[in-house]
């Protein structure tokens, strides 16, 4: 009877103890809270990337049974497929053309809304708009304005005397105007985040730099050039990793407008990953083609850790 | 230098300043009036091409909005996005407040390793994972089902709030839960009754982060799902609307306005502490 109390009494020590040296000591605290959002990463970041590149050595497809090794021959399929170099020469332009484009935009309009004036906020939210409604509902509002009868941009260029009676640009439907017109949209669709981020560098330099600037009698590109633009160096280079990473891995552009159309021309890795991986069913080819995404990802998640470690902007 | 010349400096600075704001608001916001304009034109006036599309050439029309509502499933996938949303939302504050408490107190190197480790799963691309997904999904069951969504959304909403929340946790002192802590409550406590309350606006700018990044997914969307009753908005406009060579032109501008604008209006309040949160590792 008595050691059975002393038992019970010890259990609750030993509980009490637990939860308070959890709640008390930082260390165990602190891995108690970090634990399952860890654990939730890691099974649905870590694992399916593991089973990515397990798929990409395999024969799986969406209807087999019988999975086998099969080495670096989906590699090899991927390699020889003129697609493949297609959509990884599409994928490369489309990403640097519309990032150049985006930068030099970013640091203008950054520029123009740093100084206050009437009605700042309702362009900042409509400059914004682009980056907050969904990206798949933007491409449709582009997919109007391309459209191969009733196209606006083609319709407005006409009635300027721009075009000729004869001319009448398909936008989607010739190859180099569809390329052309998948970087407008992703210029587009970035363009705002890049603004917004530069914004935030350009508003965090303390303005004693700016009165020694004008006192010293620097005009406004030397000013813009020598001063400002070596101080949001650092952040600039964010808003370009995040574009990088955003346009490099899209699909959904590509997909709403031309479905990679014509003829291939312009397929990006990341939508022909889909077509062949979901709508052809071949899951192996798919896990293959898009691991082609990684050395470009794993280059920009470096860049950002060194970042991370080496720059001290206030 | 002479009066005029001033002058004429200062104007010529304003007319670059406003050119440069009409041009971008122009090409910026320009899908976002047409579709505008596109919603309340009649069938007559959107398809023929000698009127001028920029003007109603016929009475503006409720038409297309009609036509969405009751012939479409479009209130099924706002009311599917929702659910969705709000379910991730949950799950992702469960996950990420704790964890982002935890790497803003934790001391030592590698707690910093570990914030910008969680952060870089952020940047692991649905492009991806979105294949070996679509296989874990079959065998367990889920395909075409919202709840095949709300188990894979939390992978990216999860990352992203823990980093926004570290960063908010932050920028609040550490005194506060020093003193409550001398006043007898343990850390966790201080946590909950202290640090809690006063970061109101901190998770609350989590929340919207997080369901904006729910309503704006496509890529799982697509893959997982093919029964258009379960499509959220992102994915049941451009592959249900967009199929085949008809295209409701007006109905869909509306579909695309109507998810579209009222996040934007939402977000606007949010922005300056997002890209607080957003760039606060990359640079301090």
């Amino acid at each position: 009877m008595k050691s059975t109390i002393t038992a019970t009494v010890g259990k609750t020590r030993v509980k009490d103890s637990l939860l308070s040296r959890v709640a008390d000591n930082d260390r165990w605290l602190w891995r108690a809270m970090l634990a399952p959002a860890i654990l939730y990463i890691g099974l649905l970041v870590g694992f399916p990337f593991l089973l990515s590149l397990y798929y990409s050595v395999s024969s799986i497809t969406v209807a087999s049974q019988d999975v086998h090794f099969v080495g670096l021959e989906n590699f090899r399929r991927i390699v020889a497929s003129g697609t493949f170099w297609l959509s990884l020469q599409n994928t490369i332009v489309i990403t640097v053309v519309s990032q150049f484009f985006v930068l030099v935009f970013a640091n203008i309009l950054a520029t123009a809304l740093v100084v206050d004036f009437r009605g700042r906020w309702l362009v900042r939210l409509l400059i914004l708009l682009p980056w907050v409604a969904p990206i798949s509902l933007g491409s449709i509002g582009w997919l109007w304005i391309f459209d191969s009868i009733y196209s606006v941009i083609n319709w407005t260029a006409r009635a300027a005397g721009l075009l000729g009676p004869n001319q009448w640009p398909i936008w989607l439907g010739q190859p180099t105007l569809a390329r052309a017109s998948i970087i407008i949209v992703n210029v587009w669709r970035i363009l705002p985040l890049a603004t917004v981020i530069v914004l935030a560098g350009l508003s965090s330099i303390p303005q004693d730099i700016h009165d020694a600037a004008e006192v010293d009698g620097a005009g406004f590109w030397r000013h813009h050039f020598q001063i400002t633009t070596p101080l949001i160096l650092p952040i600039m280079l964010v808003a370009l990793l995040f574009g990088i990473i955003f346009t490099f891995t899209d699909l959904i552009v590509v997909f709403v407008l031309t479905r990679g159309g014509p003829y291939d021309t312009t397929q990006v890795i990341a939508s022909w990953a889909y077509f062949t991986g979901i709508q052809g069913g071949d899951l192996a080819g798919g896990a293959a083609i898009s691991l082609f995404l990684f050395p470009v990802l794993a280059g920009v998640a470096i860049l950002f850790l060194w970042l991370a470690r080496h720059t001290e902007v206030t | 230098m002479t009066r005029e010349l001033v002058r004429a400096r200062h104007i010529a600075g304003k007319a670059a300043h406003a050119a440069v704001l009409v041009f971008f608001v122009t090409f910026l916001a320009f899908p976002f009036y047409w579709m505008m304009i596109t919603t309340f034109k009649a069938n007559q006036d959107l398809y023929n091409t000698a009127n001028n599309p920029y003007v109603f050439n016929s009475p503006p029309t409720l038409q297309h909005l009609s036509v969405l509502f009751e012939d479409t499933q479009y209130v099924q996938w706002l009311l599917n996005t929702g659910f969705v949303g709000i379910v991730v939302v949950i799950i992702t504050l469960l996950l990420a407040v704790p964890a982002g408490y935890a790497l803003a107190r934790m001391t030592g190197a590698w707690a910093q390793t570990l914030g910008v480790t969680i952060f870089l799963t952020y940047l692991v691309p649905p492009t991806i994972l979105f294949i070996p997904f679509s296989r874990i999904i079959a065998v367990l069951g889920l395909q075409d089902s919202v709840w095949s969504l709300i188990l894979v959304y939390p992978s990216f909403t999860v990352p992203f709030c823990t980093w926004l929340l570290m960063g908010f946790f932050k920028a609040i002192p550490r005194d506060l839960e020093d003193a409550a802590m001398i006043d007898g409550l343990s850390r966790f406590g201080a946590f909950i009754k202290v640090v809690m309350p006063i970061s109101v606006a901190g998770i609350l700018t989590a929340v919207i982060f997080a369901f904006t990044l729910v309503t704006q997914e496509f890529v799982y969307g697509v893959t997982f799902i093919t029964a258009s009753s379960s499509y959220t908005v992102s994915v049941g406009i451009p592959t249900f609307l967009v199929r085949g060579d008809v295209y409701f032109w007006g109905s869909m501008m509306a579909a695309c306005l109507i998810a579209s604008v009222p996040i934007a209006i939402i977000y606007n309040f949010f922005v300056a502490r997002f890209v607080a949160g957003f760039t606060m590792g990359a640079i301090k």
